[in-house]
């Protein structure tokens, strides 16, 4: 018998999220320096190099158009492999969540507070790329302010995602399908680049459904200091993916865990 | 006495297979209670399946007067677990394993401080509080998850095969805080297969095979009831030792092995006549649970 429930935010699952903190912190130094010297590669190395032939892209330097898309997907990567390669290995080989499941909380909580790091992961990370971009001449307004809570909900989302993955692989190899089948596309698809208005019409529209599109459509604005549209539409995509994928990956995990 | 434990007609299928086929069993408040069997009896999915952690097939179970799986929250919040295989987090020192495991339940940080130190006290491990679970032995890797199922200061301890694994000096060092929590009041549910185990901690224990009870009671009354009170082992060669003990008289006889087994109720004559056999070498005990076990659930190998 499938038992119906209804997930619901627990102060508990901020047990967890203090947990994983508890972990980062304990290796904060080596990855905050990844943190900043990544996007320093990625900017200096493709936005100066790239941008030095193309210039300007829809109406601002290629190096705001390419930082505004990194952020965007760093982000997507972030809150992705976070919530699908470090919650497996707490879910089954390190059976951390089998010891949180003698304790009050539930699979509901649990995710949810797994899903509250990646999305923290995803502004901690996200932040040091704008902080470089910064350095670099790249950001052109203070609504950029504006940028890290935007991470903190595109972390929501592809965590969300990542934990439906999860909840269903049977190994960590499960993982490069997602990888090559739906990141790496969307990473290439959705504006991070160069702007989706270039792609084929038909594919255009497609694009539109992926959540990646929606998060480089708010981001880059906040970073070039142009209008923002859509804003509604593009947080209720961002949302509605990450939901969903809590309310499939809290079923699943409970199918899996609670035999 | 009140029960914090009453489970009624409980059953449990995995994959078509029943592992739990009709449990009944009250566990009264204060007690040490044992569940034994054989591996596959059936013993840790129903301790799974009393903390709410999985799904019942059949029948009902109240733990502190609560419904299961419904009241599962409120149950963990009142209860320690022992897990059969240690799940600490090796992320994470053995101060900061009770400090992280504590903040689940909601304790606070001042609170939760005190607790923490008086466990490692308890349990000895004081001078390792900032030691990564890595460099602990396995022995102090389960004092450590004592420690931990005590965190919430629980009226229901459970524990999975507590002592399992470790040597003689972990074991009696545990067996001795069993008994300080017993007498602290607290309930205490055990799995083991280790029959002495069961004979010094348990007020009352159940015996299972393939998931039903076979029998329940007392260590003492068990032992009165289902062997005699004389046991002799016999190991040397086999024809001297069968004529030594099929003709002694009115006790039953056993072969396992190389090993004979006569139980008796009075086994001063065949003591006597062993001695006289300098061919075999044997062993006069007294009847015990490992007996009962034996005779009850069989001496096939289990998987």
């Amino acid at each position: 018998m499938t038992i119906l429930f209804l997930p619901r935010f627990q102060a508990a699952a901020l047990a967890v999220w203090r947990r994983n903190t508890l972990v980062w912190r304990k290796l904060a130094g080596p990855s905050i320096f990844i943190n900043f010297g990544e996007p320093f590669l990625y900017l200096l190395g493709l936005g100066y190099g790239l941008g030095l032939f193309i210039g300007e892209m829809m109406h601002m330097p290629y190096l705001t158009f390419l930082a505004s898309g990194i952020l965007a997907s760093s982000a997507m990567n972030t809150a992705s492999f976070e919530a699908m390669f470090s919650v497996y290995t707490r879910m089954i080989p390190q059976k951390t969540y089998e010891a949180i499941l003698t304790t009050p909380l539930e699979v509901q909580d649990i995710l949810a507070g797994e899903m509250l790091w990646c999305a923290t992961k995803c502004v901690i990370s996200g932040t040091a790329i704008l902080i470089v971009a910064a350095l670099l001449g790249a950001v052109h307004t203070w609504h950029a302010l504006w940028v890290p809570p935007v991470l903190f909900l595109i972390g929501l989302c592809f965590s969300g995602m990542g934990l439906v993955m999860t909840a269903l692989a049977p190994g960590y190899d499960f993982f490069n399908y997602y990888v090559t089948l739906v990141l790496t596309p969307m990473f290439i698809l959705s504006g991070v680049f160069y702007p989706v208005t270039s792609l084929p019409v038909a594919l255009q529209s497609i694009v539109q459904l992926l959540p990646l599109a929606h998060a480089v459509d708010l981001i880059r604005p906040l970073v070039a200091g142009l209008p923002l549209s859509n804003v509604p539409l593009h947080i209720a995509v961002l949302a509605g993916y990450g939901a969903a994928g809590y309310f499939i990956a809290v079923h699943l995990t409970r199918r899996r865990l609670l035999v | 006495m009140s029960s914090v434990v009453q489970i009624t007609g409980l059953r449990k299928q995995y994959n078509g297979q029943e592992v739990v086929r009709g449990v009944d069993l009250s566990v009264p408040a204060g007690s040490c209670f044992g569940l034994l069997g054989p591996n596959g009896a059936g013993k840790t999915t129903t301790l799974r399946l009393l903390l709410g952690q999985s799904p019942l097939n059949g029948g009902e179970i109240r733990v502190f007067g609560l419904p299961i799986p419904q009241a599962g929250r409120a149950v963990r919040a009142r209860t320690g677990v022992v897990p059969q295989a240690d799940n600490l987090d090796p992320d994470f020192t053995v101060a900061e394993n009770l400090r992280v495991y504590g903040r689940y339940f909601g304790i606070a940080a001042a609170t939760l401080d005190a607790r923490i130190r008086e466990l490692l006290e308890f349990v000895g491990l004081t001078d390792r509080a900032n030691a990564r679970i890595a460099t602990l032995s396995g022995g102090m890797k389960r004092r450590l998850t004592i420690a931990r199922a005590l965190i919430n200061d629980p009226e229901l301890v459970v524990l999975d095969e507590p002592t399992t694994g470790l040597d003689p000096q972990v074991r009696h060092m545990i067996w001795g805080r069993l008994r300080d929590l017993r007498q602290a009041g607290k309930t205490l549910l055990l799995t083991t297969h280790y029959m002495e185990e069961a004979e010094r901690l348990c007020d009352e224990l159940i015996i299972m095979d393939q998931g039903r009870i076979l029998e329940q009671g007392t260590p003492a009354a068990l032992i009165r009831q289902h062997v005699e009170p004389e046991v002799i082992e016999v190991r040397g060669e086999e024809n001297l030792a069968r004529r030594a003990l099929e003709s002694a008289g009115d006790g039953r006889f056993e072969a396992v092995g190389d090993t004979y087994y006569y139980y008796t109720r009075d086994a001063r004559e065949v003591v006597k006549r062993l001695e006289g056999m300098p061919g075999l070498t044997f062993l006069h005990r007294p009847g015990n649970l490992e007996d009962v076990f034996l005779k009850l659930t069989g001496r096939e190998l289990r998987d």
